[in-house]
Formats: structure tokens, sequence, C-alpha cells
């Protein structure tokens, strides 16, 4: 022990950063400034809005008044002394909107609008804002006004900063009971959803029924459409002109009945893709134990199958719940009455202009959003690998009265899905429902329509077009620099936060976040304001999570032995990257690439209020024509969205396959 | 790259340098205009002053308003043209207007301006509230149609009458601001009381419930004229129907925004906005202009129109606005709530 204290203390051992690690290093700060400017300032922008609060400052102002000869005038006296005299504004009164007034002849109690009496009012700060009819004053000059126009001047409301919104917002019953109605058609959807997901996806992978393919095709398509076009095609069939209305046995589609359908049907293919591929990993020596132990089929289910998809169901229903409680397409078309928190920032920016109040909605949406996000983190951070070198994929047996069962569940799925697509097709040829029921193609003339006409549409294109090329860019690098770096550990768990962030922000939110962070003149990328560019730069961050994972998970399939390889042999990394990881990970980056396609065709609620005269966009002209009312022509253009997104992964699935043969080759032995 | 390449590349950019010099100047115009309007009134415009081209903006009322407001710092817009006025009041009243005497003026009628001089804005047409009634539906149901708006809140009538929310529809705001002036505070909110029973839907934007009307999702909708004679000229079965009390009504108006990069093309089309050929123009789709006397009557329009028009008090709606809106949530937001 004592020879051992004398040992002298040896070198600190630190990781040495090579040019690589620093070039990696470089590419990763590009990235993360990226994430910053275009996600983390905005937010930070728009939610510090919710902390600004209005008030009238009556210390500001000062009058004089005249005698009934309106030339010998009295001493100047402050409106706050006039109040405290009178006691006629609490402090209540005197709290306020953006938009908020005070008549300022409440402060004299003898004021007659005829009399020969005459007043002066000014500022007695740099700020003091009022108005006389309706024009802003401010100014610490003496205004003189008689008493008929006297009675047109009203004081405005001076910023200050506190929670007094969060304390109105709470207070107000009918804002508040948005949250319960939020939560309770989230809650209702995703289980729902995960239901039918799982049911479907388990036919999938555990059956013997025909028609896969077919099954797999029609499932995906709502993923193809903007999320307010099942709201249209429920009108269609159950509305109270509706041809299903028979149906609903007197219940009205609009309200929660038609969200939750509306929902269900959207994030069908979210859930779908999740559950299936954790279904798809699974262990057929498990199951071959299950039956040597003489286990019914129902105790395996439960025993072996839930257990091994509890993450994928997990997950599956954190998403759907996170997408239903931030849309806000479908409850504005099918909504009707009932109020959730996405469609009152909606009221409160676009109704009423609030925007404070609007920020104070936002911050309220994102808990939901963020605690479901969390909590989804922790538990996959729990899940081990399902697979290990000894498994046996699991292989289906034929059993006919199962496989019927099954066929028949994904018929009727099926049929559900296949049928609002065709509702709106068929709602994009008709004439004028219900009272002509011609066919034509009237409905596609946009030009004539709201919303940009077909110029919208190409814009659309192109916008899509740029977000598959530049987002799939800047994420895959970004999650190869996130997953081969070496060291740099709160380096890499602040991207990580921070590419994580955008799933939980709804895309409105996000929206009006950019107005304000980026039409500020002092902000030096104030320029890309109103160009395609911000359209780009707002979609690709919208949707940035889902590109994020897929490209981490295919990079971990990497072997981590080829970095060091690379190095020893003296290989700069980018070339390995060019080489080896791009080619192995390309599946994954077409998947990116049309997943960025065909969410930049279908969003709507970040881009709208970012678009100008020349970036007019297709899904922007949907929900325009619906607000107008011109719900046909919203469908055909809707309908023209969802022929796109086909033509595009028929086009992807083309080159997927040639690619994949080309490619990975490896893949097989 | 060759050198004589190089050349054609630099003749072809000068080229286009000395077209960009010559070329128009631009417009950005803010508006809430029909869009199918959109390509006439540019083009119209262009016939007298080729030199300046419309570079057009187009949303709702309520979306343009509000974009307007957020860019309030840094304002992208050089022209309002066609904009409801009580929206114009709201942004006068942030100091986002240049105040501009536009040639002609005196021609307006003086309903159809700022009265401050010289004005913020300058009206276009007016819009009036109506009711869209589908006599189909109405017939099916057995009802007669109302002739005011005290018959919307007949009992016969429960769960058939659509109006907008005034919350997030300007064309709400109207009608509740109208009926709280034509009935008083009390009589107003006492009518607003007996109509809320008969509500099937409150809507977001004001067109909708015509529309709804016109595809028979309901029987009636408190909408505007304009949107129920465009549907009756579609084919649907609807009547106009103009409520024996009054209307109210709003104006699309003209203005010039504060700190435009071009304010002489600016004044050239505010000018040009309320010169006789744009209210010919304006004419097209709405029965009453700005300027006294030029207005045909347009097809599908009822023509007692003007007389039934209420004295509308602007100012007094825009400084009462947010008190309004909160009584009349406070009133039927929160009771109208399904519990779910």
């Amino acid at each position: 022990m004592a020879e051992a204290a004398g040992l002298p203390a040896g070198r600190a051992v630190r990781l040495r950063i090579d040019s690589d690690g620093w070039i990696k290093r470089a590419f990763m700060a590009v990235i993360a400034l990226y994430l910053i400017a275009a996600l983390a300032l905005p937010l930070y922008a728009m939610l510090s809005k919710s902390f600004v609060t209005y008030g009238f400052d009556l210390s500001r102002y000062e009058f004089q008044v005249s005698d009934d000869s309106g030339t010998v005038w009295g001493d100047p006296v402050s409106a706050a002394t006039l109040n405290e005299q009178l006691g006629r504004f609490g402090p209540d009164d005197l709290r306020s909107s953006s938009d908020g007034r005070l008549a300022v002849t409440e402060l004299f109690p003898d004021f007659s609008f005829r009399s020969p009496v005459k007043y002066r009012i000014r500022g007695t700060t740099d700020n003091a804002p009022y108005l006389v009819g309706l024009d802003l004053q401010n100014s610490t000059e003496w205004r003189e006004l008689d008493s008929n126009t006297f009675r047109r001047v009203n004081l405005r409301p001076v910023t200050t900063t506190g929670l007094q919104n969060y304390v109105e917002y709470f207070s107000n019953p009918a804002l508040f009971s948005s949250i319960e109605n939020s939560l309770f058609i989230a809650t209702i959807s995703t289980v729902l959803t995960v239901l039918f997901a799982f049911g479907f996806a388990y036919a999938l992978n555990r059956s013997c029924m025909p028609y896969k393919g077919t099954f797999r095709l029609i499932a995906m398509m709502p993923i193809l459409v903007p999320s307010l076009l099942p709201g249209i095609a429920l009108i269609y069939m159950f509305g109270n002109q509706g041809f299903l209305k028979g149906l609903l046995f007197g219940q009205t589609i609009y309200g929660p009945l038609g969200i939750v359908i509306g929902s269900v049907f959207f994030t069908f293919p979210h859930a779908l893709i999740i559950i299936s591929t954790a279904l798809s990993i699974s262990d057929q020596r498990q199951y071959e134990a299950a039956e040597s132990l003489r286990a019914s089929k129902w105790r395996t289910f439960w025993t072996v199958t839930i257990p091994g998809a509890r993450y994928g169901l997990i997950s599956a229903a954190f998403v759907t719940f996170t997408l239903v409680i931030t849309d806000f397409g479908l409850p504005k078309v099918i909504g009707g009455q009932y109020n959730v928190l996405a469609i009152d920032i909606y009221k409160q920016v676009i109704g009423q202009q609030n925007f404070e109040m609007g920020a104070v909605v936002s911050v309220v949406l994102l808990i939901p959003a963020v605690i479901a996000f969390i909590v989804d983190r922790q538990v996959q951070k729990k899940q081990v690998s399902l697979l290990s070198a000894r498994s046996v994929p699991y292989q289906p047996r034929p059993d006919r009265r199962f496989d019927l069962a099954m066929l028949a569940w994904c018929a009727v799925m099926g049929v559900f899905i296949a049928g609002i697509i065709g509702v709106c097709q068929f709602a994009a040829l008709i004439n004028y429902w219900p009272y002509d029921l011609t066919f034509s193609l009237r409905n596609y003339e946009f030009n004539r329509m709201d919303g940009g006409g077909w110029g919208a549409y190409w814009n659309s294109l192109e916008l899509a077009a740029l977000t598959a090329v530049i987002g799939t860019a800047i994420i895959f690098t970004g999650a190869y620099m996130v997953e081969k770096i070496d060291g740099f550990r709160t380096g890499r768990a602040a991207f990580q936060f921070l590419a994580m962030l955008p799933m939980a922000i709804p895309g409105m939110v996000l929206g009006l976040a950019y107005i304000f962070f980026f039409n500020d003149p002092a902000n030096p990328l104030n320029p890309i304001y109103g160009t395609m560019t911000i359209l780009v730069v707002s979609t690709v961050t919208h949707f940035y999570t889902v590109g994020h994972l897929t490209a981490l998970t295919a990079l971990k399939q990497i072997d981590a032995e080829f970095e060091p390889v690379a190095s020893s042999l003296r290989q700069p990394f980018w070339r390995l990257f060019a080489r080896v990881t791009v080619p192995v990970c390309l599946p994954a980056i077409l998947d990116i690439s049309i997943y960025m396609f065909v969410n930049a065709m279908t969003t709507v609620s970040a881009v709208v209020f970012l678009y100008s005269t020349h970036t007019a966009l297709a899904s922007v002209a949907v929900l325009n024509m619906d607000d107008a009312g011109d719900i046909a022509p919203a469908a055909a253009m809707g309908m023209m969205i969802f022929y796109t997104n086909a033509t595009a992964r028929v086009l992807h699935a083309l080159a997927s396959r040639r690619i994949l043969s080309r490619t990975q080759a490896w893949r097989v032995r | 790259m060759t050198t004589s390449k190089l050349l054609t590349l630099g003749a072809l950019a000068l080229a286009l340098g000395t077209t960009a010099v010559r070329a128009q100047t631009e417009l950005t115009v803010y508006t809430a205009i029909e869009a199918e309007d959109l390509e006439r009134y540019a083009a119209t415009f262009n016939e007298d002053h080729p030199d300046i081209k419309v570079n057009w903006v187009r949303d709702s009322t309520g979306v343009i308003t509000a974009k307007l407001l957020a860019e309030k710092n840094n304002p992208q817009a050089d022209v309002i043209w066609g904009l409801a006025a009580t929206s114009l009041l709201v942004l006068k009243t942030e100091g986002m207007l240049e105040p501009y005497a536009p040639a002609g003026l005196d021609a307006l009628d003086p309903k159809f301006r700022d009265s401050d001089t010289p004005p913020s804005w300058v009206g276009m047409d007016a819009w009036v509230a109506a009711i869209c009634y589908n006599t189909v539906e109405g017939e099916k149901l057995g009802l007669t149609p109302p002739t005011s708006w005290a018959d919307l809140t007949k009992p016969e009538y429960a769960g058939h009458v659509v109006m907008p929310n005034p919350a997030s529809s300007g064309t709400g705001f109207l009608d509740v601001s109208s009926w709280l002036q034509m009935m008083g505070e009390e009589g107003g909110w006492a009518y607003m009381d007996a109509l809320h029973n008969n509500i099937a839907a409150y809507t977001h934007s004001g067109s909708k419930p015509c529309k709804m009307a016109a595809a028979g999702e309901t029987v009636m909708g408190v909408s505007f004229a304009f949107r129920g004679a465009k549907e009756k000229a579609a084919g649907a079965p609807v009547e106009i129907i103009i409520p024996e009390e009054g209307i109210g009504w709003d104006m699309e108006a003209t203005a010039i925004v504060a700190g435009t990069d071009s304010p002489e093309a600016a004044q050239a089309l505010v000018d040009w906005s309320i010169t006789q050929k744009a209210m010919e123009m304006y004419n097209v789709g709405y029965a009453v202009v700005g300027i006294p006397g030029i207005a045909k009557p347009v097809e599908h329009f009822p023509a007692n129109i003007p007389e039934k028009m209420i004295d509308n008090d602007f100012e007094w709606a825009a400084n009462n606005r947010e008190a309004i809106l909160a009584e009349w949530s406070k009133r039927y937001d929160a009771k109208s709530e399904p519990k779910g």
C-alpha cells in the first residue's frame, strides 16, 4: 500500500482529436447552427411573446381643462391622479390586450360633449400612445381638443412583461375547456388507431392471408393526402346531405365524432409503420418454446407477442397522440363547435390578431406534446435488441380460419381508407353537390378559385423537390456526425435534443415563430423572408425528427469497426462516407427523401403564414378553398396532391428496387 | 469556357440587366378580394398603368390582417387594396398606414373614406350582411323563409341556422356589431341569447354559412349577399334575404402602407382605385360602390340593399371590439361547448 502511494500519478489520458475529428465537429456545428437558427431562436422569439402583456399606464398622460370660455386653463393634472381621486378604474380594468382602448372621458365625471370646455392632452414620456378618433398619437406636446373631439380620445396600452396572459388564460373557462377536449380527442383517437393498426400489422406479419401487398399499399394512402381531406370526405358521407347519414342514427358528424374518425384515418399509416416494424422482428424459437409448453394461442399472444411488440406499441401511441393534438386542419373542417387547442390558436391569431394569447395557447399545446415525447424517449432507451445472431425469423403457418378473419379485418380497414379517398375523388368530379350530380372537370379549374391556382401546384412541386433533396442532405449528414463522432458527449446530446424537438412543435407555432424571427429587420437572415427558401427551411425543420430517426437507425446497422479500419488505413472519413456509408444507407436515404417530399406536398400549418405572391402552395389552396366553402375544388386540389404523391411513391419504389439490387447485394448471403 | 462563350454570356447578362432597369415598378399588394377577381383587377389597372406591376398576396381577411400586424416592424406590403375597413382601422391605430388624399377624393361618398384629412384609407365597395336560405331544404322541413332578424329566433328554426363566429370571422363581428348598434346594448344581447338557441354551428369563415346553405348542409346561413349571389349563379337553390330591420355592412378599402419603397406607384394605384373605371370594375360583383350613382344592379342581388344599410359606426365598432368579443365568448363559447 505504501509503495503504491509513492508511485507518481500517471499522465491524464485524453482522447486526441485528429483532423477528421475536427472536420466532423465542424460539420456538426454547422448543422447545429442551422437547427438553432431555424428552430431554437424562432421558437424563443415566439414563446417570449406569451409573456408580453398590455396595460394602461395612467401616469404617462397629463390633461389640462379650460373654463367655459375655452381660454383660461387649469393646472395640468396626471391621469393617474384623476383616477385616484375618482377610483374609476381598478387594476383589473387597466389590464388589456394589444387591441385595448380606454376612454379618457371616464376620468371626467362632468364631461359633456356639447360643453364649450376645451381639453388638452399630452404624454409625459416618449411612449404614451393614445388615439384621437382612430388616429394614433404619441407625443409629449400638448394637443388641444374641443369637447366633441375629446369624447373620441382613447388611451392605448403599453407593453410590460409578466404572467398575466397565463392567469387570464387559465381563468377563462371557454379556453380552459379546450385542454380537456384536446386531451379527450387525442386519447380516444390514439387508442382506436393503435388498436386498428395493430390488427392490420398483425395480419400483415403473422398470417398467411392473400393480397398482403395490396393491403400494404392501401394502408399507406392516407399519408399521401392533406389531413383535412378526410374531413371533406366525411362531410360528403355523413354531413346533413351525406349519402350515409342514416348510419349515424341522428348523431352529428360535426364535432368530436368527425375529428376522431378523421384522425384515425390520417394517423393510421404512421402507427402501422411503427407497429409493423415491431412485429416483423420476432424469434420463431420463442413460439416453438411456447408450443412445446402447451401454452394456448391466447396465452402465447399475451406472453410472447405483446411483450415483444410493446415498445413499438408505445411509440406508435405517442406518435399518434402528438399528431392528433397538434393538427388543426381536421377540427377546423369538421370540428363544428368543438373547441380544441389548435383551433384556439387559430381563433386568437387569425380571428383577433391576439398574438400574445396565441403564444400562450402554443405553450400549453407544447406541454402534452413534450411530455409524450420525453416519456417515449425514456421507454425507447430501455429497449434491448430482440434479435441475436441465433434468432430464427418467425414464419407464419397457414391457418384457414385465422387467415380469413385477418383478411376480413384488413378488408374492413381497406374499404374505410380507400372509401374516403374514393369519396374525395367523387366529390372532385361532381358538378354541384347535392343538386347537380353530373360529372365535370369544372372543379379542377383552379385558376378561378382561391389559393393561387395551378401556379400553386407547381410551387408545391418545387418545394417538395427542394425539401426532399436539401432536407435529406442536411438530415443525413447531421445524423452521421452525431452517430460516428468520437467523444464530445455534451455536444452530441444537445444536438440530439434539437433534432428531436420539431416532433413536438405544432406547425402553426413554427410558422408564426418564423414571422417574428425572420421578418425582424435587424436579423441578418431577413432576406429569405417571403421567398421559397424560407418555405424549404420551415418544412425541413418541421419534419426533421422522423428523418433523423430513420437515418440513425440505418447508421446504427453499420459496424462501428469501419471507422477505425479506415482511419488505420489512413483514409479520410469523407472517402469512407462516400464509398461505404452512403451506399450502404441508400435505402434509408431514399426513405427520408420520399418522406420529405410527401410531407412537403401535404403540409399546411407552418407554411400558411410564410408563403407570398410567388410561392402560393397547393396544400394551402386546399385549406383556403375549403375555408371559402369551395369544398369540391378543395377536394380536387387534394386529389392532385394525392396523384402527385402516389406517382412519387411509385417512382421511389422502382428506384429503390434498382438501387437495392445494385448496392445491397451484401445483405444476402 | 471559350472567350466567345463568355462574351455571349456577358451580353446576355447585360441585356437582362437593362431590361431589369427598364422594367416596371413592382408593388406588393396585400388583399382579401376574391381570388377569381385578382387577375381582372390587375389587368384593368394595367390598361391605364402598364408600368406598374401588381404582385398580389391574397388570403382571407383574418390571415392577411394577422400577417400585416406580425410584419409591423418591417412591412412587406406597399399597398393594401381590398381589405375590410374594420381591419384597416386596426392597422391605422397601430400607425401602419400612410395618410394620402388621392385625386378624385371628392367624388367618393363620405361614408366611403376615412374621416380624417388626409384620409388613411378610401373605400371601394360595400359588402352587406344577408341571410342565405335554401328553398329546397326549407320546403322539405315545411319552413317558411324569414324576413327579418327577429324571425331567426322562431322556435321552428332550431338547429337550422348557421352563422360565423365573430371571434374568428370579420363577417361574424359585422353581424354582432350591427345588432348591437340597431337594437342597443341590452336588446342586442337579448336577441343573440334567443338566436343562440337556434344556431346549429358557428363557423370560422364568413362565407361558409352561405356555402353550407347552398349545399343543403343547413337551411339558412347568416353570411353576406355577395356569396349568396355567387351560389345562386352556380345553380344552388338559395334565396338571398335582406332582413327588414336593416343590415350591417363593411367595405373593401385601399390604403398605402407607411414606409413603402415605391410611394409614387403606390399613390398612382390608390388614385386609380377610386376612379370611375375602377368603380365600374368593382360593380361587376358588388352592388354598392364608393362613388354614388355609378352602380348598376347586379344579377341575383336584391334591389333594396342600399336603403337597408345601417348607419354603421366603424369607430365605435373598432373601439369596442375587444369588449364585445370577450362578452360574446363568455356567453356562447363556454355554453355551446358539447361535453365530451
